[in-house]
């Protein structure tokens, strides 16, 4: 069953009183409280994570300048596999250009000078081939933007391209079709994988984007402001699919919608006007923030 | 929102008097136009546009029917002795030519004509589309800007000037280089090989359509949305495999419209083929081998233009209609072709 | 968790740039052919244009005299007899002007109609297509069909007529009028750019003040797309100025302007002549003159029009984005 099920949408259900979707507190041991399961949702599993994941990749004395311009300025955190880091901030305040910075994009806008440096799984990025880094470290944008090919091509576009032969469709078949359950999108389009990618809906095609990242199995998943464009159902169903997936890759992702923020980040990073302002577990940031800026932007004072 | 229509007459109308008439009528035109007359007037000028294309047709048909008639629909196409000699005895019969005057076997001449036109442009598409993904990719920008402005330029000099560079130096220097004394010799007794031929028109041809496709490719490629482009370099695909396998492949339909503009390009180019294409309406064979590249025809638009001066003897004027007629269904089928070719591409989310 | 101050304290790496890296590191055999081929292209172009420019440039200040430009072209065997291009200058020049004033009416009016009226919807889609196959035809057939056209016995005042009643049928004024329908789409595709680009509230705003729409075109739109006009008349008149066949088939080829009949202007457009096109195809090799250095020294004049043309086209284009 595909993960939409299990979703209660307050907009169209009115007999059934809007519950606030469940949270999973964090202890500091770091074992999680098991979500009981729902009952029409046989396919729902408990979300446990290991003892910790490991780090991933690390941010050290990142900065990155545009001329003049300090976008990034002494950014250091670190990401771990089985977390969802959520970067919040107002607008301008350097969380796209950082997430951007850890998979090399910055490197296309002319102009860009970068110190400190980022590490994935101990190496520099700077000393890793970028197609190499990009295949390790994926992204999904904030507009959908499914290739003008089939379904089936837009998954299967990392695979080919990463393989030094070409790959068979009898090979690429298994591989597309994991990616596509895994982003929860096979039910919907199993019948016509041949189809026109850019006949589904807003919602298909960001999960598409999401499948198509995920097919080569990378270790990190970036995501730009992945909901925004959306509607709230398909919002839920991303952010659900972001839970899954967060148990197998790091996940960073880019949000100014703070309740989105508390419902699917497990660290928090809030950042402004290029400075690392704080950053720590969901519930401290949101619930106990220590800096006095965090506690004027997550009472909404700014945004 | 609707404009006002202006009343029937202006109120100075009355004050001004012509006495002739043709100053009446300009003083009528002269007059502001109501909305409906400027609608009826203006559509009139732009219908006339139709009407010339329509009588460009129907007299074209007309006057290559005699032709037509004469060899049958089909069997003019095709081949059956010398058409250099029929077209001579065409110009000798004068103005009262009987029937058996009229006969044509035009094959030379397409065969001509399909082999310039094809082989200019698959050479120029493929040259075009790497010379575009040079321009809009890989380019340093000081390159670039000594690229773009030359395309310009090769867009620009008129195909007079390409046929007399190609027929002044190419053609001698392919003459007394690439062509030796024997090769001359083992096919003098059936045609004379001096330079100009398939090659030289081939090479010529190409230089004049490709800067056309190279102007479409390289504003099809700029206009990829940038998140395509952003979005498989984020996949781990390298500059390369970004401008193939997702800029080239969205600009296909681009593609398209370059080669069909291309190809009806080549196939009307008259004087700059005859200038380099050797004038003799002979089927080159390619069994000859490379003799092959170097044996002279003559396309149909060349060899429209030299029979011109001809032209008033009837079965002259007949048979150059019939050839322009061919040239003018041969563009309408381009036009569809394109258009077909077009339609799986719109499926896939491509602006076509 | 740590909060790290907002400012940045101490920065000890300053920023560098972003890092160059190997530029084709990792790509296959297949891919760096590609990119080579790539790069090859680019400069073949360069290297053609190079080769055409200085090569026609060498030839044509070798052969230019500016006695050429100023003497009139004779019938000579030998070349130094033949004399010089100024007939042909002057029918370049006089096939431009009646090209391009039989053109541009024709193309603002039918643009005109098409943007603003454009009812009803089939005749204004099929005007569309129509144009666009006039740009489509090869210029050949164009001018075969002025020749039908103009040795009809209608249009006989507009050429030589022949003792036996036969219309010749080529002139300035019949080269002219086919030589407008290949401007035609130029102009008219300009003109109707320029026309589409102007936003609605602007004519909203004229007719709100109760301008007719037949006004607000002559008074408003029209004054507001003339570099749209001048930028299509440039290319139409490059278009014009470089094409051979319709000149070739509809001019008579006659090395001198002769008049037709003994009304001065008039006549010479009744009657034939050559443009630098024609003298250079017919002094080739191709052609019966036979005399390759005028030819030369023709083709470097018609380059140098023809260029001078293709700048005012981009200094009409920079103008305008300003403007805009």
């Amino acid at each position: 069953m595909s993960t939409h099920d299990r979703v209660v949408d307050p907009f169209l259900d009115d007999a059934v009183p809007a519950l606030p979707p469940p949270r999973r507190r964090v202890r500091l041991d770091r074992t999680p409280v098991p979500v009981p399961e729902t009952q029409d949702a046989p396919s729902t599993r408990v979300r446990t994570r290991g003892p910790g994941g490991p780090e991933r990749m690390r941010v050290e004395r990142l900065s990155v300048h545009y001329g003049d311009n300090a976008a990034v300025k002494d950014v250091s955190l670190s990401i771990h596999a089985g977390e969802a880091l959520a970067l919040i901030g107002p607008s301008g305040c350097g969380k796209t250009t950082l997430l951007r910075t850890l998979n090399r994009l910055t490197e296309t806008t002319a102009g860009a000078d970068r110190g400190g440096r980022v590490l994935l799984d101990g190496t520099d990025v700077e000393q890793l081939e970028i197609t190499a880094l990009r295949r390790r470290v994926a992204m999904v944008f904030q507009q959908p933007n499914p290739f003008p090919m089939s379904i089936f091509d837009n998954v299967a576009y990392a695979i080919r391209v990463q393989n030094r032969k070409r790959p068979s469709r009898r090979d690429l078949e298994p591989q597309v079709v994991d990616a596509l359950r895994r982003a929860g999108l096979y039910d919907e389009v199993a019948d016509g994988l041949d189809r026109p990618a850019l006949r589904l809906s807003g919602g298909q095609q960001q999960r598409l984007c999401i499948a198509r990242a995920i097919a080569t199995r990378p270790e990190v998943l970036l995501m730009d402001e992945p909901c925004s464009g959306l509607d709230p159902r398909s919002t839920t169903v991303i952010e659900e699919l972001i839970g899954e997936l967060r148990r197998d890759l790091a996940i960073v992702i880019v949000t100014h919608n703070l309740a989105q923020a508390h419902r699917i980040g497990d660290k928090v990073a809030f950042m402004y006007l290029g400075d690392l302002v704080e950053w720590g577990d969901a519930d401290q940031v949101f619930g106990a923030p220590r800096a006095q800026r965090t506690r004027d932007y997550v009472a909404g004072a700014f945004g | 929102m609707e404009p006002p229509s202006a009343a029937r007459s202006s109120p100075l109308g009355e004050n001004r008097r012509r006495s002739s008439p043709p100053g009446r009528v300009f003083a009528r035109l002269r007059e502001p136009w109501t909305d409906r007359q400027a609608a009826w007037r203006l559509g009139a000028v732009a219908s006339l546009v139709l009407l010339i294309i329509v009588l460009m047709v129907a007299f074209v048909a007309v006057r290559a029917w005699p032709v037509l008639q004469a060899n049958g629909w089909i069997s003019w196409l095709g081949t059956g002795g010398n058409v250099d000699h029929q077209l001579g005895q065409m110009i000798a019969t004068g103005q009262h030519p009987p029937d058996s005057a009229y006969h044509l076997r035009a094959w030379p001449l397409i065969y001509g004509t399909l082999l310039t036109t094809g082989a200019s442009v698959l050479i120029g598409l493929a040259f075009s589309l790497l010379a575009a993904i040079f321009i809009v990719e890989f380019a340093p920008a000081r390159i670039r800007a000594v690229v773009v402005p030359a395309v310009r330029l090769l867009a620009a000099v008129p195909s007079v000037i390409y046929g007399l560079i190609g027929i002044l130096v190419l053609a001698p220097w392919v003459g007394s280089h690439l062509i030796s004394p024997g090769r001359k010799d083992s096919v003098q007794n059936v045609v004379q090989i001096d330079g100009t031929g398939v090659l030289v028109a081939v090479v010529v041809l190409t230089v004049m359509i490709t800067p056309i496709m190279i102007a479409i490719v390289v504003d099809a490629l700029r206009a990829i949305p940038p998140a395509w482009t952003e979005g498989a370099a984020a996949l781990g695909a390298n500059r390369w495999e970004v401008v193939w396998s997702v800029s080239v492949r969205a600009a296909r339909p681009a593609i398209v419209a370059a080669a069909v503009l291309a190809c009806a390009r080549a196939l009307g180019e008259a004087v700059g083929l005859s200038m380099v294409s050797g004038s003799r309406g002979f089927s080159p064979n390619p069994v000859d081998g490379i003799t092959y590249l170097f044996e002279p025809i003559r396309p149909l638009a060349a060899s429209m233009v030299e029979n011109v001066d001809a032209i008033n003897a009837p079965p002259v004027r007949a048979s150059i209609y019939a050839f322009a007629l061919l040239l003018l269904l041969s563009s309408l089928a381009l036009s569809i072709g394109g258009y077909v070719a077009k339609l799986p591409m719109r499926r896939q989310g491509l602006r076509v | 968790m740590t909060i790290v101050p907002p400012t940045a304290a101490l920065r000890r790496d300053a920023p560098r740039p972003a890092p160059r890296g190997d530029a084709t590191r990792g790509w296959r055999w297949s891919q760096r052919l590609a990119l080579v081929a790539c790069w090859a292209c680019g400069l073949a172009l360069c290297a053609v244009t190079a080769a055409i420019v200085v090569y026609m440039g060498v030839r044509g200040v070798q052969y230019l005299n500016p006695e050429l430009l100023f003497s009139r072209p004779t019938p000579g065997l030998q070349q130094h007899t033949t004399g010089g291009i100024l007939d042909p200058i002057v029918g370049t020049i006089v096939l431009t002007v009646i090209g391009i004033a039989l053109a541009v009416p024709l193309a603002v009016a039918a643009a005109v109609w098409l943007v603003e009226y454009g009812r009803p919807a089939p005749l204004a889609r099929a005007v569309e297509s129509g144009i666009e196959v006039v740009a489509g035809t090869p210029d050949i057939v164009i001018a075969i069909f002025g020749l039908a056209i103009f040795q009809l016995p209608l249009f006989a005042p507009l050429s030589f007529t022949a003792s036996g009643g036969g219309v010749f049928g080529r002139s300035f004024l019949a080269a002219g009028a086919m030589m407008s329908l290949i401007a035609l789409p130029l102009v008219f595709g300009a003109a109707r750019e320029g026309l589409m680009a102007i936003p609605t509230h602007v004519r909203e705003a004229s007719w709100a003040l109760g301008k007719t729409r037949i006004c607000t075109i002559r008074t408003i739109l029209l004054p507001q797309i003339r570099t749209n006009i001048a930028t299509g008349s440039a290319l139409g008149m490059g278009r014009i100025v470089g094409d051979t066949a319709v000149v070739v088939v509809l001019l008579g080829a006659t090395l001198q302007l002769e008049r037709q009949g003994d009304v001065p202007i008039l006549g010479n457009l009744r009657g034939t002549g050559s443009t630098l096109t024609s003298y250079v195809y017919g002094a080739s090799p191709a052609g019966e003159g036979n005399a390759p250095q005028k030819a030369y020294a023709a083709a470097f004049v018609l380059l140098l029009i023809v260029l001078t043309l293709n700048a005012a086209v981009d200094l009409l284009g920079r103008r305008k984005e300003p403007r805009a």
